[in-house]
Parts: C-alpha cells; sequence; structure tokens
C-alpha cells in the first residue's frame, strides 16, 4: 500500500490549536472562529459540497492527532444513534439556540442594556471568569462576541475531544451542527 | 480482484470524508458533500475505511459477484 503524500492543508490542525491557544490569551483573537462557521457555509452553498469538512477543518484534523498521531483514543465506533436524523437535527437545533442567544448579548450590549461578560458559557452550562484573556480594549460588543464566540469553539473542542478518547478521532464530526448543514445544503443541491 | 470490497450505509453516512482520506487507493470519494461512493474496482478490500469511520457506516463485505 502507498503511503499518502502529506499536503499543506494536511497540516491546518496546527491553526486550530493555535487558535484555541490565543484565546486563553487575548480573547479578540476568537473573532477569527467567524471563518469556521461562513468558510463550510459559503463552500457549500457555491458547490463546494462538504470541501471543508473533508480537506480544510482544522478541528477534525486536530482531532485526528490526538487520536491516532498521539494514541489517545479507544477507537471504539460510537453509537449508532449519534449519526441518526433525529438527533443530528437536533443536536442542531440545540445549536442554533445557543448561538442565536450569543448573537442576541452581543446585540444588547452593542445597545447598552447589557453589561459585558467577561466570561465564556462552557458546555452549554458554566460561565467560567475569563477576565484575564481581555488584553486589547475593543467595542464592548465586538468582546462580547469574542467571548461567545470562544465558549462555543472551546465548547465543542472539549466535546469532540471526549469523543475522540472515548469513541474514535472525529466522532463530533457525527453530528457537528456544521457538518450537518453543510450536508444538508449540498444534499439540497445535488 | 479482491475478495472483499468496502460498502457505505448512504442514509446514516455524514460525508465527514474521513473513509476518503485512509483509503490507499484513492477507491472511496464524497459524492457532492452527501455521502462516500466506494469504486469497487479499485478497493481491495483493505478495511482501514471501516476502522476509520466514526459514524460506523463504513463496512467490509465479501464482494457480491456478477
Amino acid at each position: 500500500m502507498t503511503k499518502k503524500k502529506k499536503k499543506w492543508s494536511d497540516y491546518l490542525w496546527i491553526v486550530s490549536a493555535t487558535y484555541f491557544t490565543m484565546g486563553f490569551f487575548n480573547i479578540s483573537f476568537a473573532w477569527l472562529g467567524t471563518i469556521c462557521f461562513l468558510i463550510p457555509l459559503l463552500m457549500a452553498t457555491f458547490g463546494g459540497g462538504k470541501g471543508y469538512c473533508n480537506h480544510y477543518c482544522g478541528r477534525g484534523q486536530l482531532f485526528l492527532e490526538i487520536g491516532n498521531t498521539l494514541g489517545w483514543s479507544r477507537q471504539k465506533v460510537a453509537p449508532r444513534w449519534l449519526s441518526s436524523r433525529w438527533f443530528r437535527n437536533g443536536f442542531l437545533v440545540f445549536f442554533l439556540f445557543f448561538f442565536i442567544q450569543m448573537i442576541w448579548l452581543t446585540v444588547q450590549v452593542g445597545q447598552g442594556a447589557e453589561s459585558l461578560h467577561e466570561t465564556i458559557h462552557l458546555l452549554w452550562s458554566f460561565h467560567v471568569p475569563w477576565h484575564w484573556a481581555y488584553r486589547t480594549q475593543l467595542d464592548p460588543w465586538l468582546a462580547q462576541y469574542a467571548f461567545g464566540l470562544y465558549g462555543i469553539m472551546l465548547t465543542s473542542l472539549i466535546v469532540g475531544v471526549v469523543l475522540t478518547v472515548v469513541y474514535r478521532p472525529r466522532t463530533w464530526c457525527v453530528f457537528c451542527p456544521m457538518g450537518n448543514m453543510t450536508q444538508i445544503i449540498s444534499k439540497s443541491k445535488a | 480482484m479482491a475478495r472483499m470490497t468496502a460498502t457505505n450505509e448512504r442514509d446514516r453516512c455524514v460525508a465527514c470524508g474521513v473513509c476518503a482520506n485512509v483509503c490507499p487507493r484513492e477507491a472511496v470519494s464524497i459524492f457532492k458533500g452527501c455521502y462516500a461512493i466506494v469504486d469497487e474496482a479499485l478497493c481491495i478490500g483493505c478495511g482501514l475505511c471501516e476502522k476509520a469511520c466514526p459514524a460506523g457506516v463504513m463496512h467490509r463485505v465479501e464482494r457480491v459477484k456478477n
């Protein structure tokens, strides 16, 4: 069997690891996470299918590095209900609820109706103090979006790493809301 | 031709592309972002895609003789 030659896009896990590291030091970098939301949707909309998931998702590659390169995975297949339509769509609705809530808080902070929350919302439950990463003074709404988005990103990283260890690398991808949305778009265009 | 080949449960496939990336013969591809498809003429039935698939929808099966 021939060993596949690595391409530049096989190293995007480094970008993802850098992103998560930077968020611990300066929350402003969290804004870059918007790219992970926009590019997959744009690619799927303009005929690129799930090219982002298949080749350019640094987070997916990070799970592969943790599970395969480091060997921190039991390599067990996940329960079948995780890939069922009802669970994937249910999780998408759950995710969108929290995403809209994050955007709503950003809007309220922008309008002065709410003060800036220097916390990140982890695992949809815990408000973790993160004020030490607020190094660059931004407009309050810009900072609120950064805290909110970083919480979403870090939550999916934590869940994804746990699933990688317990099951297989990229088990997160089975019900990833972005992956589900891009597949729905792709199927509607096929 | 190899005795075994890969097959995919298309209705449950999430099209993540893990199978296509591990395939040493480029026998697996993602069809328009919808699901994985296997080119049985290229597949050697090594089972790497089955072992890597996070959804557990790739299977190594006996090749159907025509």
